[in-house]
């Protein structure tokens, strides 16, 4: 009995110092020295975009960081993908919690007081997605008197009722594809719209569920250019633009695109796609 | 059941009269609820909500290994870790409210009421959006913890007036006895009377996990990966956000029935190990149901 | 505390209005309580009626309700009865989710209603049932002369344990695309960090103002209304 306790707590001792070394050897590897993972975070709940569906990731998004990482010297199997919820990001980049994040991460002036960021790697826009026959509406100031849904909380929906239409009715729902199964519930006088950026919208309608049943409208009225996050001050940044710019010169760019958002027709804002990545620095 | 003796008083036994009205009141009884039913389910059918392409997806292995037994798993990890920790603060809380120190009562039983009085759902958000903000805790882990303490402190607050309620209703001779072999006050709630009141509040210990389970649904409003929000997610990947939902709202039955089942079968039990008395609260609000004092 | 903070707490109740998410959940409350009392009135007769099918349906209601958490039901509601059902309650578009979410507030709690009524009914003593039985009244006369009115008697703790429950639950309406006091804390947390704590204990306070004389009234109450036996 005390034998089996002993070799027993020896095995635990040395399991806890193998998941020591472990953990000391991934928080050592600078994202970089192609060492041994790099973590990516993503959304995981956004299908077209990012979506963990069991152990495989798709979307848009993540299709971009896998080229970028490969670019960088990670095969896929390097790469970690973290969740990172649109209110986490910065936090999850301070934190060295991730080691880049690509999920719809738009660039903003606040935003780079606190991270850097590398990109565009792609310009959304604020747009609207309504069901397939519906032609009355054209864009943000053809909603009087429609109901709009948005997610809770987010400040889209309430720019259209302050700037264009200041009739419609908002409903807030906790995510976009509570709001699309209302859109395609065709029930008379329920969901007529819904808003966020193009490219998600997109995704949400490339869905097999979702096929023929909806548009995106395609008149944006909003430029948002998705970056790709990084930690305050990373040297990361150029090696990163590089790849974008290889990923959109040998048409990798595009057909990820054409896999992930394009199969309800949608095209992407032509004058500003692909975009040129800025200059670091 | 206590329910049932009130059920056989309440009207004769049922002579031909009474049983041929009963007969139709049987029938009507059903034409109604299986027509509220059928009409449901024609106008849902006429939504296309009925299809087998949207019902389907929910009975493959992927939507089970990947999404809802983990999302089942962290529900229970959230409600597992909190019931523990609930109990830790509920017995400390509530052996303040019984202390000799006029502070120590007033102070927790301030802490109780508070805790009491908040709801859940505010307690968790406040902690998700303010531990994030302070960046003290692991990003990664913000939604679990912002779920645990939400749960622990109402639930702790709950558990500290059953630790209360339940030295109350011992019999005074417990007390009597202890002090009468030469315990002191504080050795006699110790070693007498808190055991007992832990025992025959363990019914009703099982039945607030009900409660618990039930609130880590809440988690689903501020980005906690439990069952709700995994099948939110299953459903924004397929399409058929309401089908999962049904399929996670089932599976919180079943599981809070069988939990109901073992208050009840622990209240049968526990009674003879115990001066106090077992009881199972109704298990579900999200307060304590009828523990006056 | 300095004045300074004291000037930035204040100027949050120029920026938000307060009090008017609170009034939602009030009205949330009210409504949803006096259906669920109604409808947990009801629920608690067919569980102690003399027809088996009524009893079934009563306690199947219950048991289904009461083990589904709130946000599922209201998401029900919202998406459910009004996205595919197309039931709505009210032409202004706003009014309808509040009235939807009072649905479902008021069909998940009738279920503890009904639980609090049972165990109100089973403090009046069996004398009192076999005495109605005695001077020939049937099922529905001594439910409703005899044992009901003291049932509610002996409920009222229970009963305002629910509408406690209810005041608190009424937050989850959020869910349900209704703007209350919880939507509006998140809102104000997100534009005015620099004082969360003050309005984190504002929005905490405002519901221990609201719940704790519901407490005091309803234990007053049972002790003033408890039958003398």
């Amino acid at each position: 009995m005390r034998n089996r306790l002993l070799s027993r707590s020896i095995t635990g001792g040395v399991a806890v110092a193998m998941l020591l070394a472990l953990a000391a050897c991934s928080s050592d590897d600078d994202p970089g020295n192609s060492g041994d993972t790099v973590r990516i975070g993503i959304k995981f709940d956004q299908p077209g975009l990012g979506y963990k569906d069991g152990d495989t990731y798709t979307g848009f998004d993540v299709d971009v960081a896998t080229y970028v990482a490969g670019k960088l010297g990670y095969s896929p199997d390097q790469i970690e993908f973290v969740e990172s919820p649109s209110k986490q990001r910065e936090t999850m980049l301070q934190n060295d919690q991730v080691d880049m994040i690509f999920a719809t991460y738009s660039i903003t002036d606040e935003r780079k007081e606190l991270v850097s960021f590398a990109g565009p790697y792609f310009v959304a826009g604020q747009d609207l997605l309504v069901a397939a026959d519906d032609d009355s509406i054209t864009g943000p100031d053809t909603l009087d008197g429609k109901n709009l849904c948005s997610v809770t909380g987010s400040t889209s929906a309430s720019r259209i009722k302050e700037e264009y239409s200041t009739g419609t009715n908002l409903l807030e729902q906790p995510g976009y594809s509570e709001c699309v199964t209302a859109l395609t519930s065709s029930t008379a006088g329920t969901v007529d719209a819904v808003t966020t950026d193009d490219i998600i919208l997109a995704g949400l309608a490339a869905l097999p569920a979702n096929k023929g049943k909806v548009k995106v409208v395609g008149n944006v009225f909003s430029q948002e250019n998705y970056g790709v996050g990084l930690p305050k001050g990373s040297d990361q940044c150029q090696a990163v633009t590089d790849a974008i710019n290889e990923m959109i010169a040998d048409g990798s760019w595009q057909k990820a695109l054409d896999d992930n958002v394009s199969a309800s027709g949608y095209v992407p804002n032509a004058e500003l796609n692909p975009p040129t990545p800025a200059a670091c620095g | 059941m206590s329910g049932a003796r009130a059920v056989s008083v309440l009207f004769d036994a049922p002579g031909p009269r009474t049983r041929r009205r009963l007969v139709w009141i049987n029938v009507a009884s059903t034409v109604v609820v299986v027509g509220i039913g059928l009409w449901a389910l024609v106008r849902l059918n006429a939504k296309g909500q009925l299809d087998a392409d949207l019902w389907a997806p929910l009975f493959t292995a992927n939507a089970w290994r990947n999404f809802f037994l983990p999302g089942l798993r962290q529900t229970i990890l959230a409600a597992g870790i909190s019931i523990i920790t609930a109990g830790v603060l509920g017995l400390a809380l509530g052996l303040g409210r019984l202390s000799a120190s006029r502070t120590i009562r007033t102070v927790c039983g301030g802490v109780v009421e508070f805790f009491r009085a908040v709801p859940v759902l505010l307690m968790m958000v406040f902690f998700y959006l303010g531990l994030g903000r302070a960046h003290v805790v692991d990003p990664a882990q913000l939604p679990l913890v912002a779920v645990v303490l939400g749960l622990t402190l109402y639930n702790g607050s709950i558990f500290a007036e059953l630790v209360r309620s339940g030295v109350h209703g011992l019999p005074r001779g417990q007390r009597e006895a202890a002090l009468a072999l030469g315990l002191r006050r504080g050795q006699s709630l110790r070693l007498v009377e808190v055991p007992q009141a832990i025992i025959a509040m363990l019914p009703a210990i099982a039945s607030q996990l009900v409660v618990i389970l039930k609130d880590t649904a809440l988690g689903a409003i501020i980005t906690y990966p439990e069952l709700l929000q995994a099948a939110r997610r299953f459903g924004a990947g397929h399409g058929n956000i309401l089908q999962s939902l049904v399929v996670a709202a089932v599976v919180f039955i079943v599981i809070n029935y069988l939990l109901t089942r073992v208050a009840d079968v622990l209240a049968g039990r526990v009674g003879r190990r115990t001066a106090g008395r077992a009881r199972t609260e109704p298990p579900g609000l999200a307060v304590d149901a009828g523990r006056p004092g | 505390m300095d004045g300074d903070y004291l000037e930035r707490y204040r100027s949050l109740f120029d920026q938000f209005d307060v009090v008017a998410a609170f009034w939602v959940n009030i009205q949330l409350t009210l409504a949803a309580g006096l259906i669920a009392l109604v409808l947990g009135t009801a629920l608690a007769v067919m569980r102690i009626s003399p027809a088996p099918s009524l009893r079934w349906a009563g306690s199947t209601y219950v048991t289904l309700v009461r083990n589904t958490p709130l946000t599922v039901i209201i998401v029900f509601c919202v998406l459910g009865l009004w996205g595919q059902l197309g039931i709505t309650f009210s032409d202004d578009f706003n009014r309808n989710f509040f009235w939807l979410a009072v649905l479902g507030l008021a069909v998940y709690h009738a279920a503890f209603v009904c639980e609090a009524l049972r165990s109100g009914v089973n403090t009046v003593p069996v004398g009192q049932a076999e005495a109605a039985r005695a001077i020939g009244l049937g099922f529905v006369a001594s439910a409703r002369l005899v044992i009901l009115p003291q049932a509610f008697r002996g409920a009222v703790a229970p009963l305002g344990n629910v509408l406690i429950a209810l005041v608190k639950n009424s937050t989850v309406a959020a869910a349900g695309s209704v703007a209350e006091a919880s939507g509006l804390m998140a809102e104000m947390i997100e534009f005015r960090p620099d004082v969360i704590l003050a309005i984190f204990f504002t929005f905490a306070f405002g519901f221990v103002l609201l719940v704790v004389p519901i407490g005091l009234a309803t234990t007053s109450l049972s002790r003033r209304w408890t039958v003398a036996r």
